[in-house]
């Protein structure tokens, strides 16, 4: 006599822990062949708005962190994925990929984990600054973390495209608030449960699901978010984020509708330079 | 104007900078495209601190701004994007050296346009503008070793707005990296201040810089939307206030335009009891007084320790009574004229409002000259967080003080700012300093100093306070395609 199997529960993931979406609403989710997989949850702009309160808590703690501690969550991120790789392959096939490229995916995400792991330590260095000036004083510039970040992930490649964006977040000492793939769901809060045994403190990452349309904007509206990634090749999106998040001047940095290489200058493009003059005398 | 200060009870003897040798024409047109174009209507530009009419300028609308860009255009696509980055890099030495022998004339008309004390515009503005040609010009040869593993590539066009507190010295901070980076630009300068910049077409031309590679329009507020608006502008940069800035970014938004935006703030310069005392209150006196106050990063919220506050308010009021102000063009005078009786009619708004809302204001007792715009040196103690001059930006001579006890409560008030272009420490313990640097939420920190700029030091903001750096390595990063 077969056995029935536990089907799991997809909720949201905020501030280290994971709530049903206070709007009770869902999203029926079949899987390729179109049978019912799940019901995920539909984030709603209260939601988000939890989970932005989650990250600026979160905030001051992570970006005070050693740059050898947030290295070592980082990688301690990727061996809990790798560990736990079958599961994400088997949960991207449900959701529409081929095995192979779940499997190239997987391990795509997990090398990428590891690259900016070692990044931690390093960027710093690469992008801060001596500068000779003419008076007597010494001058320097270091990269500080934007602060509270909101990310939304491509669409494409639903395990990549996620890690693509939150690393270079996280690995700057940012705190974020990351709205899911809609075609990705299941994968995006599978991998919370991974950041959620990894040592990466509660609300440093929070993840939504739910619909674009409805939360990127106020992501751009949010008062107390300094910056949103928008991977997104739908001009008039564009147009509305930039809008809105002329309010408060939070940054936006925008990319194309697919996973990012590895590259320092992503975790650049969420840095404040701060430059300090101190005289020089006796 | 004398004090109650004893060396000063009989005040310095007036020593008055000459403007005799400084050639001013009585109108001005556009400079576009290397030639001078008649704009269709002028506005006249004054002296502030006289009321005098300085001279007529053009002003640029939607065709000249048109004009400008498409002379831009044709020069990146032509001679200026064709030309070597050392090549490039010679016109921008040459651009600085001209400068530095023109300086006393540039100091001179600074000073008549804008109000500012001939001290400063001949020992600060003058010299960092030469300086920032100087220093971007050795960069445009170099570019390809500024960003590892990055191939920059100039933007294009260039559309720049500047403000009027320091006009030429913006004028510098814009077009030097711009030309650096092998972008042409059109810049705008600010209405009540445009003729350095004008002086500085002059330049130019005796440069033999090529036609179009800079134009410069002036006009007012719609002149600059007109260029921001442009469509063939590739870049937009912008320094000005938090309100104007916030509509550009608008304007460009879902464009392709890059932007950067150095607006506002509110600085806070802190002083814990540990800290030199009279150097703190020179610190605090060049933090807010310096420029009249028309200072972005200007030390306007002052903390001080709970321990020290009688000593160092006593002090601070006893050195603010001997500050001279009068006569910009006097070599005496440590405050000059307020830029615009706009300006002045902001001042005394938020002024009314401090004592208004019960804030204590106290001035100095000197008499202010009977024409032109002037404000007296002006703190306030008795802040509450919540007043009006500790939340807004006033852009003049005055100080909010307030008090703290704990490292931890500076670091909250500090922050509790929507802006975040600079702040001041002031303390003898080096461990809490770097702490203190560290904890404030801005972009350039003054620790024991307040108010140096240096054109290899990036300058800019968090938060509100603007978008992107200038100045430095990282402010290549504004002009370049990477």
């Amino acid at each position: 006599m077969s056995r029935l199997g536990i089907k799991k529960t997809y909720k949201l993931f905020i501030g280290g822990k994971f709530p049903r979406t206070e709007s009770g609403r869902f999203i029926e989710f079949n899987d390729s062949k179109g049978d019912f997989l799940a019901n995920v949850s539909w984030g709603s702009k209260k939601d988000l708005r939890n989970a932005i309160v989650a990250a600026r808590s979160a905030q001051a703690g992570w970006a005070g962190a050693s740059a050898y501690l947030k290295g070592q969550i980082l990688y301690r991120i990727a061996e809990v994925l790798d560990g736990r790789s079958e599961q994400f392959v088997s949960e991207l096939v449900a959701q529409g990929l081929t095995a192979d490229v779940a499997g190239e995916e997987v391990a795509e995400a997990i090398d990428l984990l590891v690259h900016y792991a070692g990044w931690s330590d390093k960027y710093s260095a690469l992008f801060s600054s001596v500068n000779p000036v003419a008076s007597s004083h010494f001058n320097f510039s270091v990269p500080e973390p934007t602060g509270v970040v909101g990310l939304i992930a491509p669409t494409k490649g639903g395990l990549l495209g996620l890690v693509s964006v939150l690393a270079p977040a996280i690995v700057g000492g940012n705190t974020v608030v990351l709205l899911a793939s809609e075609k990705f769901p299941l994968t995006a809060i599978s991998f919370a449960e991974v950041l959620a045994t990894s040592d990466v403190p509660g609300g440093v990452v929070n993840i939504l699901t739910g619909k674009r349309d409805e939360l990127q904007v106020p992501f751009a509206s949010h008062m107390d978010v300094n910056a949103v990634v928008l991977c997104s090749g739908d001009k008039a999106a564009k147009k509305a984020v930039d809008l809105e998040a002329a309010e408060n001047l939070k940054r936006v940095v925008n990319h194309p509708d697919r996973p990012l290489e590895g590259s320092p200058y992503h975790i650049l493009d969420l840095q404040e330079t701060k430059t300090t003059w101190h005289p020089i005398g006796v | 104007m004398p004090g109650s200060h004893p060396f000063l009870s009989g005040g310095f003897a007036p020593a008055p900078e000459s403007s005799d040798h400084v050639l001013l024409e009585k109108q001005y047109d556009l400079f576009i495209d290397g030639k001078w174009v008649k704009a269709s209507s002028r506005f006249e530009t004054t002296n502030p601190a006289t009321s005098e009419v300085l001279a007529e300028v053009g002003l640029a609308g939607k065709k000249e701004v048109n004009l400008a860009v498409k002379a831009a255009r044709k020069a990146f696509e032509g001679p200026w994007g064709k030309m070597t980055g050392a090549e490039r890099g010679k016109y921008l030495f040459r651009i600085a050296r001209l400068i530095q022998e023109r300086a006393r004339e540039f100091a001179i008309i600074e000073t008549m346009d804008g109000g500012k004390p001939i001290r400063e515009s001949r020992d600060v503005d003058i010299p960092l503008v030469a300086a920032h040609f100087f220093y971007h010009a050795g960069w445009a040869d170099k570019l390809d070793y500024a960003f590892p593993g990055k191939k920059p590539k100039p933007l294009g066009v260039v559309g720049q707005v500047i403000p009027w507190n320091f006009p030429l010295l913006m004028a510098a901070w814009k077009i030097a990296p711009a030309l650096a980076c092998g972008n042409t630009v059109v810049l705008k300068p600010a209405e009540t201040t445009p003729l350095t910049a004008l002086k500085l077409a002059e330049l130019f031309q005796d440069a033999g810089l090529p036609p179009g590679v800079v134009n410069i329009i002036t006009g007012a507020g719609e002149t600059g939307q007109a260029l921001v608006e442009h469509p063939d502008v590739n870049k937009v940069a912008f320094t000005g206030s938090t309100a104007v800035g916030k509509n550009i970014r608008r304007a460009v938004a879902g464009t392709d335009k890059k932007f950067t935006l150095e607006l506002g703030g509110k600085a806070a310069n802190i002083v814990f009891e540990d800290a030199a005392i009279n150097e703190a209150v020179e610190g605090i006196v060049n933090g807010i007084f310096f420029n009249q106050g028309h200072v972005c990063c200007a030390g306007s919220r002052l903390f001080v320790q709970e321990s020290i506050a009688p000593q160092v308010i006593r002090k601070l009021q006893k050195r603010m009574e001997t500050l001279v102000v009068g006569d910009p063009l006097d070599k005496n005078t440590d405050i000059g004229a307020i830029n615009s009786a706009e300006q002045l009619e902001r001042i005394k708004v938020l002024v009314d409002a401090g004592q208004k809302e019960g804030a204590c204001m106290w001035q100095t007792e000197g008499k202010l000259p009977r024409k032109g715009n002037w404000f007296k040196p002006t703190l306030f103690t008795e802040c509450a967080q919540s007043h009006r001059i500790v939340q807004e930006e006033v852009f003049g001579p005055v100080l909010a003080i307030q008090t703290f006890r704990t490292p931890k409560e500076a670091i909250e008030k500090a922050n509790n700012t929507p802006y975040g272009l600079s702040g001041g420490v002031w303390s003898d313990k080096g461990a809490k300093v770097f702490k203190m640097t560290g904890a404030l939420r801005a972009g350039v920190v003054w620790a024991n100093t307040f108010n140096k700029f240096d054109p290899t030091s990036p300058f800019g903001g968090y938060k509100e306070s603007g978008i992107g750096r200038e100045g430095g390595v990282h402010g290549l990063a504004a002009y370049l395609d990477l």
